[in-house]
């Protein structure tokens, strides 16, 4: 089974990844940080289920999703520390 | 104008897909809602690689297809009013009246603070099996699991298949609990069955009992733990490093409806009657909500919620069958209770709200948790509290106080939505 | 147990200013609160420093106030953050009127300028075309009240002040008697907020309830507390529900949103259908507010007096009973100076302002 991909811009990269994958786990194949605490601590996803809101990024220009609740879609705009 | 069904299920794992069957089955229309993606909740979650399991997709099938079923993914409830319920997905907010309410809201992983946990690369347990079936690039990385519970085995046999090298299985248990949880397993012949083929997935992978987490260590993300256990300290090495103490019941959106509750352990349960019905009239609750019971139990507790929303006759055949998987449940707790060392890993400077990077040197001095909370910010933040307020109640500094609207945060819009639309026009919206 | 100077009955924003400027004056006083400190009124309210120009008795006591505040401008817990408020005209009508706001507010010592619509959008460009302009008073701030409150609390404690985590059931002829049995003698300040008839029946205070909502962080979006010129008909207006465009920026990039203002509201639970009213006024103004996210819900109850100004005095009738409640939706504000206004009575010295207006004994019984 081939698998079909998704491309979208993650940190203004443009990127191919799986499609069926969560935005939280397209950044981590490329290789992005996630956000920064609100003290500048360096985080990633911890619960994976929609409950720590550590994933959060931008997507599309609106603040404060979480990338682990939502799947790639094609054209969407990911920016990590917004 | 709002649309109104007879019964809305809140969310699509075992328990919600079974009670959404049950009642479209004696002929109501049912609304079955779920924030995640897909339909299947935490066990069955569908996994990018390798899809879902049969009983799964049958289960799926059964209730989401059936057509007196309209089943809204990617759908969040935010806040209640009266006789309605206030949802959002990712385009919009709605409004959607009920006849009746089943709650199947399920559990979240129990996360302990201790130094090192913030930094990336450490998940829950539970989390990184999450995350692996999202597609968590986890091909030749160094994996160890760590904290309690059978969830343990599970999350190492998901993070193997997706190619991940499980350095190790760390139960802080002692082996004489496990050992008995295991010999009495012989009662609940399928879980035995589970537990003998996990082992033997897991046959190469070191498990060690009586063993715990001290520190996680690493620059930018983590690369490695400090371990204590029976054999000392010794530090072991890898790229991601899991770590979960069990699940608590989420019982967030059954406080804003106002049922009761009752303890579970250091947190809060939904409390039930027989046919689970919670104390406010109309509203019922099954699976892991009512407290931490497995999938067999959620499985039975949906069919039984099910049947008693839709005003069906609930047999006692399903009854018992609810009561043996409770008592499943019971020989969990017990045999992996929490020994006292894991609660004191955290130190004064150890981040315990990761929102508002509060450390728990600046809550402990608060007997109370609504002052620590107005003084130091502590659950202030966008998990509302759902990450540092199980830890601190397990940590013994008392109980989380009364849930606020909305449930989780939501758009301004959604909670500015004048209620005038109706769920006939999210039919067919399948994304 | 030997007696109080005075006995201060409840910690919220106000009875902390007071325990404060109290036992800065030396007096050994007595804290009793039952419940978080600054857990009241206190913790409901949005923080927003300002000067009111329809009353000139509320203004004498807000710019009184407000200076007293610049010595909490340095306080890294009060979180307080010179945004400036920026008053919005709707309409010509509305822009028209800004010059005699200005005068009234200058009468008083408070600096405010007219900006015009260019001018408005270049300080807000969030806000929705078609707006007239405003007025700014650039020196206004907002503070995090419950962190104050707890603040003033602990200083008066380092300075002797005893803390009983306790309520008043009565007063007697020389002090207080507490729920738990503990009597403590001494002049009494009243300072319970909303409570205060419980105690003292003879001054009445109506409850007004109000919602708010917090968004998650959203650094940028405005800059000033703002709010609709509008404002004050609602404010103070009749005894309608109404609803108000008051947004104010965070220091922690969140937005707070008011306000709506309620009679007669008795149960603490939010109402959607009020937030409702009160977004769809936000939306009408800030239209960019839709796309963000809300994280909380909360609603608190403004104590209001017969005539709205606070009661600051000596209650009527009684010798060594004294009042400091009642402040509306201003008591953050006017905490300060309310606490000098009425410590100073009790010392008998003559108040930096004029103190009759606020007189309880102004209520018949
Ligand atoms: C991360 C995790 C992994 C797990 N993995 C396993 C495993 O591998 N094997 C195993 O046997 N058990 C596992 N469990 C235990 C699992 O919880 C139960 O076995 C089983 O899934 C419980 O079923 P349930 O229907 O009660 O709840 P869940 O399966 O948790 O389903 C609850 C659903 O409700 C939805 N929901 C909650 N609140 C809202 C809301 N406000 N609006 C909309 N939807 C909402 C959630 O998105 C979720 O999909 C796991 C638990 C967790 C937390
Ligand atoms: C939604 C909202 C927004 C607001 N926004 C602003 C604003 O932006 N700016 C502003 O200046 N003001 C604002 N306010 C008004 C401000 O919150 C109040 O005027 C102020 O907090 C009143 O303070 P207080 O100390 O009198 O009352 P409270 O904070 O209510 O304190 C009274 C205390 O007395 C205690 N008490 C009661 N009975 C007893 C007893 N028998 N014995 C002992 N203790 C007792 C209580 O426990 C309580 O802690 C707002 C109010 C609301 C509701
Ligand atoms: S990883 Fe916890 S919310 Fe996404």
């Amino acid at each position: 089974m081939k698998m079909s991909t998704v491309r979208l811009t993650i940190n203004g990269l443009r990127v191919h990844v799986p499609a069926g994958i969560s935005v939280a786990t397209a950044i981590a194949l490329v290789g992005q940080p996630f956000r920064h605490s609100v003290t500048g601590e360096p985080r990633a996803p911890l619960c994976g289920m929609g409950v720590c809101f550590e994933c959060r990024v931008r997507i599309d220009g609106v603040a404060q999703q979480r990338a682990c609740q939502r799947v790639v879609n094609p054209g969407m705009r990911v920016e990590t520390d917004g | 104008m709002v649309d109104a069904c007879d019964i809305v299920v809140v969310g699509a794992g075992p328990a919600g897909l079974a009670a959404a069957e049950a009642a479209a089955s004696h002929g109501k229309r049912v609304v079955l809602i779920d924030s995640q993606p897909r339909a299947g909740g935490q066990v069955w979650r569908h996994d990018a690689l390798h899809g879902q399991p049969r009983v799964a997709m049958d289960a799926i099938r059964a209730a989401a297809g059936n057509a007196n079923v309209t089943y809204l993914e990617g759908t969040q409830v935010v806040a209640v009013e009266p006789e309605r319920l206030l949802l959002q997905d990712a385009r919009r907010g709605f409004h959607l009246a009920y006849g009746a309410l089943v709650l199947a809201t399920g559990a979240r992983e129990l996360l302990l603070p201790f130094p090192g946990w913030t930094l990336p690369g450490v998940t829950g347990a539970g989390g990184l099996q999450a995350l692996a079936k999202q597609g968590w690039p986890l091909r030749g990385k160094r994996v160890l699991i760590a904290g309690s519970g059978p969830l343990l085995f599970a999350a190492a046999a998901t993070a193997q298949r997706h190619g991940a090298h499980v350095v190790g299985i760390h139960e802080q248990a002692g082996a004489s609990a496990v050992h008995r949880f295991a010999a009495g397993l012989w009662r609940w012949p399928g879980k035995l069955a589970q537990a003998a083929r996990l082992r033997l997935e897991l046959a190469r992978v070191p498990y060690r009992t009586g063993s715990i987490v001290t520190t996680a260590e690493g620059d930018h993300g983590v690369s490695g733990a400090h371990v204590r256990g029976g054999q000392g300290d010794e530090r072991i090495e890898c790229d991601l490093l899991a770590v979960g103490y069990g699940l608590l019941p989420q019982v967030e959106l059954a406080q804003l409806l106002g049922c009761a509750l009752e303890p579970e352990g250091a947190h809060a349960r939904v409390q039930v009657g027989p046919w689970q019905a919670t104390s406010q009239p109309r509203v019922f609750a099954a699976g892991e909500a009512c407290g931490i019971g497995g999938i067999d139990c959620a499985r039975v507790e949906g069919h039984i919620a099910g049947l008693a929303a839709a005003g069906a006759a609930v047999p006692r055949a399903l009854v018992q069958r609810r009561d043996r998987a409770r008592a499943f449940a019971a020989s969990l707790r017990q045999h992996f209770a929490l020994r006292d060392d894991v609660r004191g890993l955290a130190n004064d400077d150890t981040t315990i709200c990761r929102c508002e990077d509060v450390s728990l040197g600046a809550v402990r001095t608060h007997t109370d948790a609504r002052e620590a909370k107005l003084a130091t910010r502590c659950g202030m933040g966008a998990c509302q509290g759902r990450i540092c307020g199980g830890a601190l109640a397990e940590l013994g500094h008392g109980p989380r106080g009364g849930m606020r609207p909305p449930l989780f945060p939501t758009r301004l819009a959604t909670l500015g939505e004048p209620v005038l639309s109706s769920v006939s026009d999210t039919r067919g919206y399948t994304p | 147990m030997s007696g109080h100077d005075l006995i201060i009955v409840g910690a919220g924003i106000v009875g902390a200013a007071c325990a404060d400027y109290a036992t800065m004056q030396g007096m050994r006083i007595a804290i009793v609160e039952p419940g978080v400190v600054g857990g009241g009124a206190t913790a409901a309210a949005m923080g927003h420093l300002v000067a009111m120009d329809d009353d000139p008795a509320e203004l004498a006591l807000a710019h009184y106030s407000l200076g007293l505040w610049e010595a909490f401008a340095n306080l890294p817990q009060a979180e307080f953050s010179r945004c400036g408020t920026l008053w919005v005209a709707s309409n010509d009508e509305e822009f028209a009127r800004i010059p005699e706001k200005i005068a009234r507010l200058a009468a008083s010592g408070v600096a405010a300028e007219r900006v015009d619509a260019r001018e408005l959008y270049r300080l807000e460009p969030s806000l929705a075309p078609g707006l007239a302009g405003g007025m700014r008073v650039a020196n206004e701030a907002v503070v995090f009240p419950p962190a104050v409150a707890r603040h003033w609390v602990d200083r008066a404690i380092t300075r002797g002040a005893t803390y009983h985590a306790d309520a008043v059931f009565r007063l007697d002829d020389r002090g207080v008697l507490l729920h738990g049995g503990q009597r403590l003698h001494g002049p009494v300040l009243l300072a319970t907020g909303g409570a205060l008839p419980s105690l003292l029946p003879g001054l009445p205070v109506r409850l007004r309830k109000g919602h708010l909502v917090i968004t998650d962080r959203y650094p940028g979006v405005i800059r000033h507390q703002l709010l609709e010129l509008g404002y004050a008909d609602s404010a103070h207006g009749g005894d309608a529900a109404s609803v108000a465009f008051n947004v104010q920026p965070r220091p922690t990039g969140q937005i707070l949103i008011g306000s709506s203002r309620e009679y007669d509201a008795v149960d603490t639970g939010v109402s959607m259908e009020m937030i409702r009213r009160m977004l769809e006024r936000s939306f009408h103004f800030l239209p960019r507010l839709r796309e963000l996210d809300a994280i909380r819900l909360w609603t608190g109850f403004r104590p209001v007096s017969v005539d709205g100004l606070p009661y600051l005095g000596r209650a009527p009738g009684r010798d060594d009973v004294w009042v400091a409640a009642a402040h509306e939706g201003l008591g953050v504000t006017t905490s300060l100076g309310s606490a000098r206004v009425v410590v100073d009575q009790i010392l008998g010295r003559a108040p930096a302002i004029d103190p009759t207006p606020y007189d309880p004994s102004r209520v018949q019984p």
